[in-house]
């Protein structure tokens, strides 16, 4: 991205800025363009480019054939007996910059604002437990998304300790081996907080193999991911009756289909996939 | 009907837990103060008091607001923002040159095309790319990727259109990020159309407006969502 960037018109974000740019250094109102002179300025702008980058020039090219076109279309003398009256070729053009503008606006604001760890600082946040009932803002339990789910692994991620320095033999675990051992802890419980099922987990692959293995078995309507409160934590619970049953079904599809099935020794089939 | 457990009168009666919930109101500020360094992160004023158990929402929050005044009076070395739909004890700006040298950190990087992009998807929200792309007129994969890794926008569900694109939206990271108490205190963007606001950047900070149900030009959809 870097690289690109520094290709590209370092100064400008994109063909709309460099408009705005324009029409701001020559004085005039974005909802009355000077279209002939913003173009001439607009292609001669794109011609001190120093290397025209293929990527980051198809914006500004398409922009200058759209202004050349308007020009063209201003120039072209309106029929006197149309019926209904010419719009004005620079239209849909003015309303593109002035949404951009207020944008970019809310932009410049954001950034001149105290922001966190740059200009302000809080402490590091702790858990907090979980509210009492009645409580929340949502009251009802809502199913958590992959999206909400893929935040929650990001934080057990990062909550992972830090690698030791020696180098420790890799314990192997598939992707079936913990679906079993996931089922397994919900034999004691219903239901448990999403960040436990990673408490034996000591690498970012076995995490992440977890992580799978839990996606699995959310596909398989075997476990559900509840997230009582927007961003808070997530809870994991069985969607079926017992272990047992998730233990079926798990078999019944699960090997049927996933891609899980074929690696590791599986159920002691035993055969090493090299 | 009350079952007080073996757990809960162990509180109680060991912990000077009563007294802690029947605090005299003059107390209050102080106990807050303790909640909310504790805590770290922003805490819901519902949680408060909930925590507090004993004092109405009322009498916390006007805790809430002598404590505030007390850190500006005394020009003390703490604010308490309200931010991110809690409240949080925070620096003061002013003090961020000798704290950014003793953590030693780099302040995060906020590009404009981020801010630009993270304004875009905050007013907007849910909004696919493609919408992002026709309002900046340049392509925002990188951008987003960038802004979903720094946590201020998520993916928060699929349109129901060809392709079924990605839809985005705003995280409490973002609140927290840019001390917005929650997102109706972005100014409308009628009020920026309206003012010349690029010289005045606090009338964004203290807006209290109302965000519109949609902003103007909402209904200009992209043609293609070919992703």
């Amino acid at each position: 991205m870097e690289v690109a960037c520094t290709v590209r018109l370092p100064i400008f974000e994109g063909p709309l800025d460099l408009l705005l740019h324009l029409i701001k250094r020559n004085e005039v109102q974005v909802s009355d363009i000077p279209i002939a002179t913003i173009t001439d300025q607009y292609l001669a702008t794109l011609e001190e480019l120093p290397e025209l980058n293929l990527d980051g020039a198809g914006e500004y090219l398409v922009m200058a054939a759209t202004l050349v076109y308007i020009k063209s279309r201003m120039l072209l003398p309106t029929a006197e007996d149309d019926e209904e009256p010419e719009e004005d070729p620079r239209g849909e053009l003015v309303q593109q910059l002035l949404e951009y503008q207020r944008y970019r606006d809310v932009a410049l604001a954001l950034g001149e604002r105290a922001v966190l760890d740059r200009d302000v600082f809080a402490r590091d946040p702790e858990a907090l437990g979980p509210p009492a009932a009645g409580e929340t803002a949502e009251p009802c339990v809502r199913d958590a998304s992959l999206a909400d789910l893929l935040d929650a692994l990001r934080e057990v991620l990062r909550r992972l300790r830090p690698p030791a320095v020696h180098e420790v033999a890799r314990e192997e675990i598939s992707i079936g081996q913990a679906v079993e051992r996931i089922l397994a802890r919900f034999v004691m419980a219903e239901r448990m907080e999403f960040t436990s099922l990673f408490a034996v987990d000591r690498t970012r692959a076995e995490v992440i193999v977890t992580f799978l293995a839990l996606l699995e078995l959310i596909r398989l309507r075997v476990l559900r991911a509840e997230q009582p409160e927007r961003f808070g934590a997530i809870t994991l619970a069985l969607a079926v009756a017992t272990v047992a049953e998730a233990t079926e079904r798990v078999h019944d599809l699960g090997r049927l289909e996933a891609g899980w099935r074929g690696e590791g020794e599986h159920h002691g089939d035993g055969d090493r996939n090299g | 009907m009350e079952t007080v457990t073996g757990t809960d009168r162990e509180h109680r009666n060991g912990n000077g837990y009563d007294a802690a919930a029947q605090a005299d109101l003059g107390r209050l500020p102080a106990l807050i103060e303790s909640l909310l360094f504790a805590a770290g992160a922003p805490v819901p004023l519902a949680r408060l008091v909930e925590a507090l158990d004993g004092p109405e929402r009322r009498e916390v929050t006007a805790a809430l607001k002598v404590l505030a005044e007390g850190y500006e009076r005394e020009g003390r070395g703490i604010r308490l923002v309200q931010v991110g739909g809690g409240y949080q004890l925070r620096t003061p700006a002013e003090h961020a040159l000798w704290v950014r040298r003793l953590l030693h950190e780099r302040p995060p990087r906020l590009s404009r095309p981020m801010l630009e992009t993270v304004a875009i998807v905050a007013y907007r929200q849910p909004c696919t790319r493609a919408e992002i792309e026709a309002i900046r007129g340049v392509e925002a994969e990188a951008v987003l990727s960038t802004l979903l890794e720094r946590r201020l926008v998520r993916v928060v569900g699929r349109k129901e259109a060809p392709g079924r694109p990605l839809l985005y939206g705003t995280t409490r990271e973002f609140l927290e990020v840019f001390g917005l108490p929650d997102l109706s205190a972005l100014p409308t963007l009628r009020e920026l159309g309206e003012a010349e606001i690029l010289s005045h950047p606090e009338l964004v900070v203290d807006a209290g407006g109302v965000r519109p149900p949609a902003p103007a030009a909402a209904d200009r959809e992209p043609a293609g969502e070919a992703g």
